[in-house]
């Protein structure tokens, strides 16, 4: 498998490291209930086909998201979580 | 038997090897099958399950009979084709499953029990006694039913494995891929071609056939020179395609040097290519018939014996019979004939079908039964005309082709049949980017392969966006239609294989139906059809068809079982060539790595790097011993350590305490400049990280530091907070832990040996607890940091890595002089269980900060990382798992991690860390105990029933030596 990181192109999958679905990057504001926290913390869905994982290409430090399947394993595009709109 | 032609060999060269002890003469080029053939062999094996006579049947990687181990200790290599190992002078070649030779097999008396050993036979007969499975069945069966055994040698990692990335893959390098590789080539793309032989050409070195105006080999011979010659081509010979994986990624494996004696060159590297588009040019394999008995040694392909004759010049037999449903059996005949062979029959399934030659011809002809005990002699015919008796000491079975469709099913692909050549073929698209082509996709013929060659290039070139120029010319070639009338099976008397490696016959399919194992996929399971390591390349179809048949349904609508990578087996020793021992992760060496080896320090890990335990003095009989007296050195003198692995990340911008008051709990950003804090940080799900310090160095410059097993992974986590959470503060970080070389210098002497290295003396008054700054040392800058791990006035010296050597070593020498000394892990451990302090033993993942004790560190002024969660009740309950330190009670008595922690009520807590505290007189140790605070004072039962040990141990304050910490500060 093969992953385009935002600043060095197109790389093979062993220089990066998953780190779950993107929903990570919406984290609730101080004070939130615990009902948010739980969904942020531990509630995922488990779909067959699109999804945004939270990748990190090891050698440049960049996160990034990817637009994959999860029934092809098809990276449809990636973008840096900095910068990019989540 | 040896005869005229052949591609491969070189005559001039004769090579000797043994097979089972005996010496065999065949030439460069031969292959242990088709030297084995020349010399008259023909049992070569046993069967997996009733270890019946077995001989060649293919010519290719697809064979299912002849396994062997080649070679001896590190060097054995079990179950190995005969037919792809080249022969080499001094090759030493052993049979399997036999016992104890290969003629005489006790083993074979399975074969006469065999109506007991059908399908779903372990199932049914080892169910019970359950003990007895592992005892009596399981070691039984693995004596009994086994393929070749490893030597139990460690193998030489020799192998290699190599990366590379094309616009076009091309698998395989008959006709089609030929085509194909020339057409990408000439218009400039980035070509490797694959192939499993020694030589590019496919089937083209295996039949008479003419491309243009020459005989095929050299045709072949001629484009492969072509695309040699061009920079922008690499041909991978002896490289079978193994795996299509996602995005463009196939795996292959190349035989580098298994056909030379063993020496410089890696026997195997596997490849990992990355493809921008491949054509699979994979071409197909051949099916037998299933007739009564048509597993004995001198029945095999007809196409394989065409491959004999042309690549090695050798025949299976001297009078031949051919039996098949399609073209094939004529051109077989007429090639066998040319080369002198005797044709004893040709049997056409077919009615009313005919070929013209000077032999006799059966029509509707079905082979019912077959004679030889350890080969064949003879044949039983029904055919139109009645029946016929003839010998034969070889039979060529022409059953019709399966296209290679197994690359395009790895990736879930399902191949779709085709009546009309009444196979399989890939369903197109199945692996995004990869186009089948030529036999490999049903198409056959010679004109049909060249053409469709130059289209899967066309399609890939034009979706890279490379233009068309140079492409070749098509040549001239035949293009007769491939005739077949599909038959499976005959229906007579007696047992016909499908699977001959794994001895599954029609019979026992048609039981698996009976007894409703109808889906392909449990049929395969209960069977074991296709489940051995040819996994059922030449009978999967035929066990399809039989399967249909009893079910009553078309092979379309009974499917096919999942191809999975690899195509052939690799290696694992080949897989993960050069990460075995110390080539598995890298291994990080301290700038006084030498000067700690030096002093004798046994080097252990520490994650990635090797630090050392103690370091060991003459007269010293054990390593408590040397750990006790350094512990001594910093209690009473001064101890130095490395502690050079901890990690150091340093963080800049006028927004860098902003940033760290989000990633610790604690607050950063009031801290001035000069000092030190202890820091916690959290995971986002309340439980702690890992602790460290956080040295302000400057308005906007903080150098953090993390535990040496941490330090990655609190890099990443400060990456993904920034970027993630805070993308417009000014601030930047970089890992530093391997430029600076850091010492940790402790015990009531440590201002005075610091003194002694220090260009200017260290002030009591301007170096207070917790402080940090620029010192210099020799002329170097280096940074001081008044913090202590040991209780003990502590500091820690840092300077620039290429200096840690001489500073440790310079170090180490004044500490000596003063009664003190190096101290290393062991010592470094007690020191800190004595005060109470945690490392990753405690802070395992599970544990809050309220667990630890330290929940008065949670900021309450601000967010940070791990807030929001940690404030759940679950995780603030009194009666949790929570922090405290242990004390044997009996000086005799050892206190061990991993421990449990007996009360009244069971287990109430365990122990993470212990040690035999010198100071104190006893072993003390870390644990977690359900109310841990609230509880010191009682006694408890320490078990641990892996090890044996019981002893009684009180539960007190964590760090019971110095608690007020007055030796600390100072
Ligand atoms: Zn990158």
């Amino acid at each position: 498998m093969r992953i385009e990181c935002p600043h060095c192109g197109e790389r093979d999958l062993r220089e990066f490291t998953y780190r779950g679905h993107a929903l990570a990057l919406s984290r609730p504001s101080e004070g939130a209930s615990a009902e948010e926290w739980d969904d942020f913390l531990h509630n995922r869905d488990n779909p067959a086909g699109a999804t945004q994982d939270l990748w990190r290409h090891d050698p440049c430090g960049a996160w990034l998201v990817a637009e994959r399947s999860t029934t092809t394993h098809q990276v449809r595009a990636t973008r840096a979580v900095r910068g990019g709109e989540a | 038997m040896r005869v005229r032609g052949g591609h491969e060999i070189d005559r001039r060269t004769p090579i000797r090897f043994t097979f089972d002890g005996r010496v065999i003469e065949g030439f460069q080029g031969d292959t242990v099958a088709s030297a084995l053939m020349a010399a008259g062999v023909r049992l070569v094996g046993r069967s997996f399950k009733y270890h019946r006579p077995r001989g060649l049947v293919t010519a290719g990687s697809d064979e299912p009979n002849a396994l062997v181990t080649t070679g001896q200790g590190a060097e054995q290599r079990p179950n190995t084709r005969a037919t792809m190992q080249e022969i080499w002078p001094g090759l030493e070649v052993q049979s399997q499953n036999r016992w104890p030779s290969l003629s005489i097999d006790a083993m074979a008396v399975n074969d006469l029990v065999s109506p007991f050993l059908g399908a779903g036979f372990y199932y049914k007969t080892f169910m019970w006694p359950r003990s007895f499975w592992e005892k009596v069945y399981e070691p039984a069966i693995r004596r009994a039913a086994g393929l070749g055994a490893l030597s139990g040698d460690s193998a030489a990692d020799r192998s290699e494995r190599a990366f590379a990335h094309c616009d076009l893959l091309v698998i395989g390098a008959g006709p089609t891929g030929l085509m194909a590789a020339l057409t990408a080539a000439r218009a400039g793309a980035d070509v490797i071609l694959a192939d499993e032989n020694t030589r590019p050409g496919g089937r083209l070195l295996s039949e008479r056939i003419e491309v243009g105006d020459e005989p095929g080999a050299e045709w072949a011979a001629r484009a492969a020179a072509e695309l040699a010659a061009m920079p922008n081509v690499r041909i991978l010979s002896r490289t079978t395609v193994t795996g299509a994986y996602d995005g463009g990624t196939f795996g292959a494996l190349e035989r580098v040097a298994l056909h030379a004696a063993p020496g410089a060159a890696p026997p195997e590297c596997f490849w990992r290519i990355a493809a921008r588009r491949a054509v699979l040019a994979a071409g197909a394999l051949e099916r037998s018939i299933a007739f009564p008995s048509n597993d004995r040694p001198g029945i095999l392909m007809a196409g394989a014996a065409r491959s004999y004759l042309h690549r090695w010049g050798v025949t299976p037999g001297k009078r031949v019979a051919i039996f098949g449903n399609n073209s094939d059996i004529y051109r077989t005949a007429k090639d066998l004939s040319a080369a002198g062979v005797e044709i004893a029959f040709v049997a056409d399934t077919r009615p009313g079908e005919s070929g013209k030659g000077d032999w006799p011809v059966f029509q509707d002809a079905r082979v019912v039964a077959t004679r030889g005990r350890r080969g064949l002699s003879g044949i039983k015919l029904d055919h139109s005309g009645g029946t016929a008796q003839l010998r034969a000491d070889a039979l060529l079975v022409a059953g019709g082709w399966n296209p290679a469709v197994h690359l395009t099913c790895h990736m879930n692909g399902r191949p779709v049949w085709d009546e009309a050549i009444a196979a399989f073929v890939p369903a197109p698209g199945a692996v995004p980017g990869l186009i089948a082509a030529g036999a490999a996709a049903g198409r056959f013929s010679t004109a049909a392969c060249l053409a469709d060659g130059v289209r899967a290039a066309g399609e890939a070139l034009e979706e890279l966006g490379y233009s068309l120029r140079g492409r070749p010319d098509l040549p001239e070639a035949e293009d007769a239609p491939y005739d077949i009338t599909p038959l499976w099976t005959v229906k007579a008397p007696g047992r016909a294989w499908l699977d001959l490696q794994n001895d599954v016959t029609t019979k026992d399919v048609r039981q698996a139906a009976q007894e409703n194992m109808t889906s392909v996929e449990h049929m395969k399971r209960y069977t074991t059809q296709g489940m051995a390591t040819d996994q059922g390349k030449g009978s999967n179809v035929q066990a399809l068809a039989v399967l249909a048949d009893a079910t009553g349904r078309g092979i379309a609508a009974t499917g096919t079982t999942t191809f999975r990578p690899p195509y052939v087996p690799v290696p694992i020793g080949a897989m993960g060539a050069g990460a075995r021992g110390e080539g598995f992760a890298p291994r990080r060496l301290s700038p006084t790595h030498a000067a700690c080896v030096a002093r004798g320090a046994p080097m252990i890990e520490a994650g990635l790097w090797m630090r050392p335990s103690y370091f060991p003095r003459d007269g010293e009989r054990d390593w408590r011993e040397s750990c006790d007296r350094e512990v001594g050195h910093v209690r009473h003198a001064a101890g130095v350590a490395d502690v050079s692995t901890l990690g150091k990340i340093d963080v800049q911008g006028p927004d860098a305490g902003r940033f760290l008051d989000f990633v610790y709990a604690n607050g950063m950003s009031g801290l001035a400049p000069g000092r030190v804090r202890y820091g916690l940080m959290l995971r986002e799900d309340g439980h702690v990280m890992d602790d460290g310090t956080a040295a302000r160095l400057g308005d906007a410059h903080f150098l953090v530091s993390t535990t040496t097993a941490a330090a990655a992974q609190v890099m990443a986590h400060m990456e993904f907070v920034q970027q993630a959470y805070l993308p417009d503060l000014d601030v930047a970080f970089s890992s530093v832990t391997d430029a600076w070389a850091q010492f940790a210098v402790a015990g009531p002497r440590a201002r005075d040996l610091l003194d002694r290295v220090l260009d200017r003396p260290v002030s009591w008054d301007g170096w207070p607890f917790m402080s940090c700054g620029d010192v210099s040392v020799g002329g170097v800058p280096g940074r001081l940091f008044r913090i202590s791990f040991s209780g003990e006035l502590g500091y820690e010296i840092a300077v620039p890595a290429r200096y840690g050597g001489a500073l440790f070593e310079a170090l180490v020498a004044r500490a000596e002089d003063m009664g003190g000394g190096a101290y290393g892990m062991e010592a470094m451990n007690v020191l800190r269980l004595e005060k109470g302090f945690l490392t990753h033993a405690e802070m395992h993942g599970r544990v809050t900060a309220f667990d630890i004790g330290l929940q008065g560190m949670l900021s309450a002024k601000k967010d940070f990382i791990g807030k929001g969660a940690a404030a759940r009740p679950g995780l603030l309950d009194a009666t949790r798992e929570r922090l405290v330190g242990l004390r044997a009670v009996e000086p005799e008595d050892r206190i061990v991690a991993g421990a449990h922690l007996f009360g009244e009520t069971g287990s109430e807590g365990y122990v993470t860390s212990a040690g035999f505290s010198p100071t104190l007189g006893g072993f003390i140790g870390l644990g977690f105990l359900r109310n841990g605070p609230e509880r010191y004072g009682e006694r408890l039962i320490l078990k641990d029933r892996l090890r044996r040990i019981e002893a009684k141990v009180d539960v007190v304050a964590p760090g019971p030596f110095d608690p007020e910490g007055g030796r600390m500060r100072g």
